[in-house]
């Protein structure tokens, strides 16, 4: 295929650089410069999609993101796949793929088509209606089905292999929008000195000026625009305190002037390096923002209007003038506003027949007519259309006038081009997201931004101001203004302190007002009117839900979907707008606008992901002993962020033996854990103790020096929150531990009450939970495995159970705790941690004579459930109070007050039937039930019966060579020695409600 | 008994051209109230600073704001009790809080003209020099990882990391140094 | 993400703050003096306000420091935000640029 439409010379495009393309896997050839729509309408493809519903040819409706018709894939590999991306978005680079949607087998004979000669049966509201019976079928059968046939582009099939990158970024003023207004409001900022940004979607900055004649006499500043735009661009860019971003969507407006940008990085690259992101992910803060994000042109509504061939008429002056592009070769334009004369003129001027300009006004003329019919062109005023023809391309329009419902001068046109103007609709999105209200202006027949919600001001195009000139003031005058503002030195915050923060919008004079709704038609037409080309949704759809009812424009967007396909009804709002209002008698502001969203256009999901995917999807902590661990062919699991060793499998040893060798090694020998994790939190301060006295349930005044103590701490409501040894280091110095979860928001309570509650005690609080390495040395040689390692005597009478002392070991500082959570005698080894690995390979070697092994959290779990030590978060659930979880001894008896002291008192929480922790025995020892399992009082319960209770910890206990479980039992320590019932796969089983401790019930171990 | 007074493995950081880490340092936290900051002031020869989010640099030591009532000293790394033995004596009586964090965080050096870029990537803070000037030093997220951030010199940013959160910080920052073009 | 002016730090983005629900909610100084209902009001009895809320928020990866706010439900806007035990400022004192 040849570039058979391109003109000889002109447009912003390098007719030296061939570039090679391929549609549906066809071979075509485009220029630099090139969109995939501006390649493919010069090699005389108008046919780029199939519509969504009734599967309808479709080409270009338009010339940007507000296009819905050409939706296309572009494929670089398996998993570099893109579907829903407008064609005339889509930068042409050498060897690019692009494939057509929603068709099958091909574009060109969809079978899928056949819906279209369905549609008198398949109006709005269709599938609520019809797939109702039976209602099993709409999850299994119907929805699958619709789904399957309609469907836009579909998803890739592999990882997406590219990078995203994120940025903060900050400024005084960011101007979205890179047109004319834009432009100016840049400037004029940047001359202040203000720190900008402007952003734009398209690959150029500029705007309409990008699509203006270069022949034409339109001149800024008294330069041709094209200069103007040249050196305008050249003194931002060389601006340091000014960023330019060119293809860079402003796609969400969120609180305080965070305006979310994306920008496309290598998208438009041949062959991008695979180091460099892909896409980059801003996050802006403006003081100030203007946007001048434009207006959209409106389609006209009215039978057959949705032909290839049937398009806006600024986009076929953006082919002819920016692309080098000639649409079509006869065309007839129809319009309600000025504007599409002059694009008339300057396709007539490139080779285009102009057939017939049909001017919706009238039936006088309008100032333009004259000029139109002194070029030979003929004009019908007071026009409307009655039909289009041709299947793939339009062949043919039927134009006519309507006097009283009566079509008069009724006249075919033979044509391949019909461009269409029904005014111009402001790009209001990001100004109506960020909350700003708009006000419906008769004159424009639009929507004006109208009381900004955040430090925002629109200029140009998007608030109504239409004409270049003014345009161009408009700009000037915002970003003058947005930076006087921005740098202003009284200057705080980003908030507007009120209705005053920007006066209402003035919109200056300088455009047709348009046409919102449906072309009148003769009484009994037929033909189907689009109004929304994408969902597919025409005249029809809209009037019959409103004879069905529906009267709020948010109920006829749900119940006919026009406006809720991925363009967000760009072109579409109004005209349904209009054709409601119509339908129901009411002025278009009394029927209101449907919400704006995020994002403007689609934007992709690595884009919101950035870097955080794959090994940086969040932190991974490691201890200090993580290497030697992972050498040693430790599984680790997740434990919140940190990475902890599970157990130790040795060879090809599975987990149940593996625990089972752990567990009798700490029971018999000695075991050496890794316990770093555990939050800790250092308390100093004069009131230390009476800050303990009242955040923990234990009393703290008669804690020694050098002594321990196991902490509970509530939540105000009484229920338990964390436990954890609590260490008195010195008078006024505390040593708190936590649960490994529980770190953070343990400090956060304690910094809550001290700061909110008590802040007259003289106390300190200091995550020390990443300062000490922890190693646990369990079991009865323990003793002697450190004797040889410390300066400490560690002889029960010098060190007894519950302890601390400061010494060192091997010449290294230390805290030693003499703690156990296994029911061993047991040391805790607290060293700075960069020493951790050291101390630990010292442990280690000095543990070989004492069979030392190394154990993990799986088999410390088993360890603490033979001792019938609670885990916070598994034996507890926020429901648990002290009482329950047999606890009550820990509380301070004689204190006036904790933290849950109060909530302790209530009738409820000291109800006898409480669920409260209970040991459960299987009658078969060698079964293990599951943890979560509801607990039954009766055998053979049926639903609805209701539970006493559920297992909350259940393993296999080597030492015991049984199964053993803890679980919370309604009235649980009343029913010991009663047989319950667990459900377990296939069956139940009973168990025997037992103590919680089932090893060594004295202590005698603990105290060795 | 083997000594292991000098075995200390810090994080492990593989330096890049924007990024290396420091070697281990003395850290304190101190809390406490004017009283405090004067008496610690005396006792190190710094002035500790009671201007929010600023530090204040001596010869070889520094005292950084981290709150109202809180500051984190850092000097070279020297055997334990000589820098918090001093410090702890000089603070006797006044109601304090003194607490060694030597071992709990690591220091990353980002530089070079690019580095306010490659650490915009993920803290959300603006670090344009007239927003965080040179001596400005505060807490704050770098991606999702809690920093101390401290600018030393125009182009030079100290970040104190926890230390399990090095190996992430490290990775995210040399992850959005390919993002720099 | 919001634009939080912590009365220690200055106007800070909010991924650095936690927000601490109603503020001027005081615990009773007696728990055991309160009655039910008192100490149920207190734990979970709290306003749904249209419009001007103070509620708490704390700098917690920044100074760490507890603090009020006077936040505009429906707009989101800050009217102000002052440090604890300062009174709640009155209408005319929130009026910032």
């Amino acid at each position: 295929m040849n570039e058979g439409l391109r003109t000889p010379e002109g447009g912003r495009i390098d007719r030296s650089r061939v570039v090679h393309f391929s549609f549906d896997g066809r071979a075509y050839t485009g220029v630099a410069g090139d969109t995939l729509a501006s390649a493919l309408l010069a090699n005389g493809v108008h046919l780029m999609g199939r519509s969504f519903k009734y599967h309808r040819p479709r080409g270009v409706l338009a010339s940007g993101a507000e296009e819905p018709n050409a939706l296309v894939a572009v494929r670089r590999d398996a998993a570099r796949y893109t579907p829903n991306l407008r064609a005339t978005q889509v930068e042409l680079y050498e060897g690019l793929e692009a494939h057509s949607q929603n068709r099958w087998p091909s574009l060109a004979f969809d079978l899928g088509a056949v819906n279209d000669l369905l549609a008198p049966f398949i109006p709005a509201g269709f599938y609520y209606k019809t797939f109702m019976w039976p209602r099993s079928a709409w999850q299994s059968l119907y929805e699958p089905r619709i789904r399957a046939a309609a469907g836009l582009g579909r998803a890739p099939t592999e990882a997406d292999p590219d990078r995203y990158a994120s940025r903060y970024g900050h400024c005084d003023v960011l101007i979205v929008g890179a047109g004319p207004a834009g432009l100016a409001a840049a400037a004029a900022a940047a001359a202040s000195g203000a720190r900008v940004m402007l952003c734009d979607e398209q690959n150029e900055f500029g705007g309409s000026l990008l699509a203006a004649d270069p022949h034409g006499a339109t001149a800024i500043e008294g330069r041709p625009a094209a200069q103007w735009l040249k050196q305008t661009l050249a003194a931002l860019g060389s601006n340091a305190r000014v960023t330019l971003l060119p293809r860079t969507t402003a796609f969400g407006y969120f609180p305080h002037n965070l305006l979310g940008l994306n920008e496309r990085l290598t998208d438009h690259l041949a062959d991008p390096h695979p180091e460099v992101p892909r896409e980059r992910q801003w996050q802006v803060r403006a003081r100030e923002v203007v946007l001048a994000t434009g207006a959209i042109e409106r389609p006209l509504v009215f039978p057959g209007n949705d032909r290839p061939g049937i398009m806006l008429a600024g986009a076929a002056r953006t082919w002819l003038n920016r692309y080098a592009v000639l649409p079509g070769t006869r065309a007839v334009v129809v319009t309600a506003c000025d504007e599409a004369y002059p694009v008339a003129l300057e396709l007539q001027g490139a080779g285009v027949f102009i057939a017939s300009i049909a001017d919706v006004r009238g039936p006088e003329d309008g100032p333009w007519a004259a000029k139109a019919r002194a070029a030979g062109i003929p004009v019908l005023t007071g026009a409307t259309v009655l039909g289009t023809a041709g299947r793939r391309r339009v062949n043919s329009i039927l134009l006519a006038r309507l006097q009283d419902g009566e079509p008069s001068d009724t006249q075919t046109q033979p044509c391949d081009l019909v461009l269409m103007c029904g005014g111009f609709t402001p790009s209001v999105h990001l100004f109506s997201q960020s909350r700003g209200k708009l006000l419906w202006d008769e004159g424009l027949q639009a929507f004006l931004p109208g009381t900004p919600a955040e430090r925002a001001r629109s200029a140009g195009a998007c608030r109504g101001v239409f004409a270049l000139g003014a345009a161009l003031a408009d700009g000037a005058a915002a970003g003058a203004a947005a930076a006087r503002e921005a740098t202003a030195a009284a200057r705080t915050g980003v908030c507007p302190s009120g209705a005053a923060a920007t006066p209402a919008v003035q919109p200056a004079a300088g455009g047709g007002a348009g046409f919102a709704g449906a072309l009148p038609q003769p009484a009994g037409a037929r033909g189907r009117a689009f109004v929304d080309w994408q969902n597919d949704v025409t005249t029809r759809d809209l009037t019959l839900a409103t004879r069905e009812g529906f009267r709020s424009i948010e109920h006829v967007k749900r119940y006919t979907t026009t406006g809720m396909a991925t363009d967000q009804g760009k072109t579409s709002n109004l005209n349904a707008l209009g054709i409601v209002s119509r339908a129901l008698g009411k002025a278009i502001p009394e029927v209101g606008l449907t919400s704006f969203r995020m994002p403007y256009t689609p934007v992709s999901f690595g884009g919101f992901a950035g870097p955080a995917r794959g090994e940086l999807f969040d932190p991974v902590r490691t201890t200090p002993m993580h290497e030697w661990a992972r050498a040693q062919g430790a599984v680790f699991e997740d434990v919140g962020l940190w990475k902890r060793a599970r157990y130790f499998p040795r060879g090809a040893e599975h987990m149940h033996a593996a625990l089972g060798r752990e567990c009798l090694a700490v029971r018999n020998a000695c075991g050496i854990f890794d316990a770093s994790t555990l939050g800790k939190i250092e308390v100093v301060g004069q009131d230390a103790v009476t800050f303990m006295n009242r955040l923990y349930v234990n009393a703290w005044t008669s804690l020694a020096v050098g002594r321990c103590r196991y902490g509970l701490l509530l939540r105000d409501d009484g229920f338990v929150y964390d436990d954890g040894v609590v260490a008195r280091v010195s008078e006024n110095r505390f040593h708190v531990t936590t649960t490994t979860g529980g770190a953070p928001r343990v400090l956060a309570m304690m910094e809550d009450y001290l700061q909110t509650e008590w802040s007259d005690l003289k106390v300190w609080l200091t995550s020390t939970t990443e300062e000490w390495a922890v190693i646990a040395v369990q079991g009865p040689n323990a003793r002697a495995v450190l004797a040889g390692l410390v300066d400490i005597d560690l002889a029960a009478a010098a060190l007894p159970h519950m302890s601390v002392a400061p010494g060192y070991i091997c010449g290294v500082p230390m805290r030693l705790f003499r703690v156990s959570f296994t029911g061993e005698l047991g040391f805790e080894v607290n060293v700075p941690a960069d020493f951790g690995p050291a101390v630990w390979e010292a442990i280690w070697d000095a543990g070989q004579a004492h069979g030392i092994t190394p154990y993990g959290t799986e088999t410390m779990h088993v360890l603490r459930a033979e001792k019938g030590y609670i885990i916070v978060g598994q034996d507890t659930d926020g429901t648990v109070t002290p009482d329950d979880a047999g606890l009550g001894w820990a509380i301070g008896k004689n204190k006036p007050d904790f933290v849950g002291k109060r909530s302790l008192a209530r009738p409820a929480m000291t109800s006898p039937q409480r669920r409260q922790l209970v040991g459960l025995l299987t009658t078969d020892p060698q079964t293990v039930v599951e943890e979560g399992t509801q607990v039954m009082a009766q055998a053979g319960a049926r639903a609805p019966a209701r539970a006493l209770g559920h297992i909350t910890s259940s393993y296999h206990s080597a030492v015991l060579g049984r199964s053993i479980a803890l679980g919370l039992v309604a009235g649980g320590r009343a029913r010991t020695g009663q047989t319950l019932y667990v459900s377990i796969p296939g069956g139940e089983v009973p168990v025997e409600v037992a103590s919680p401790v089932f090893y060594d019930p004295q202590g005698r171990r603990l105290h060795a | 008994m083997r000594d292991l007074s000098a075995a200390r493995r810090p994080p492990l950081v593989s330096a890049s051209t924007a990024l290396h880490a420091l070697p281990p340092a003395t850290r304190y936290v101190l809390r406490g109230g004017a009283d405090v900051r004067a008496a610690a002031g005396s006792a190190l020869g710094l002035a500790i600073p009671a201007t929010a989010c600023r530090a204040t640099v001596g010869a070889d030591r520094a005292a950084l704001w981290l709150g109202p009532d809180e500051w984190l000293l850092i000097a070279p790394h020297a055997p334990p009790p000589a820098f918090g033995a001093a410090l702890a004596a000089a603070l006797e009586g006044l109601a304090h809080s003194l607490v060694d964090v030597s071992h709990r965080q690591s220091a990353l050096v980002v530089s070079g003209p690019q580095a306010a870029t490659l650490l915009a990537a993920g803290c959300p803070l603006d670090l344009d020099a007239s927003a965080f000037p040179v001596g400005m030093c505060t807490r704050t997220m770098l991606a999702k990882a809690e920093v101390v951030l401290w600018r030393t010199e125009p182009q030079v940013f100290r970040v104190e990391v926890w230390r399990s959160f090095v190996a992430y910080v490290a990775q995210f920052l040399g992850e959005a140094a390919r993002g720099i073009i | 993400m919001l634009l939080i002016d912590c009365p220690y730090c200055g106007e800070r983005p909010e991924p650095e703050f936690v927000y601490g629900g109603q503020a001027h909610i005081a615990r009773p100084p007696q728990p055991a003096q309160a009655t039910a209902q008192q100490w149920a009001d207190y734990l979970y009895r709290r306003d749904n306000t249209r419009g001007v809320h103070a509620e708490r928020w704390r700098h917690t990866h920044g100074c760490g420091r507890f603090f009020n706010a006077l936040r505009d439900t429906t707009t989101d806007h800050f009217l102000a935000t002052y440090r604890l035990g300062e009174p709640v400022p009155t209408a005319a004192a929130t009026v910032r640029r």
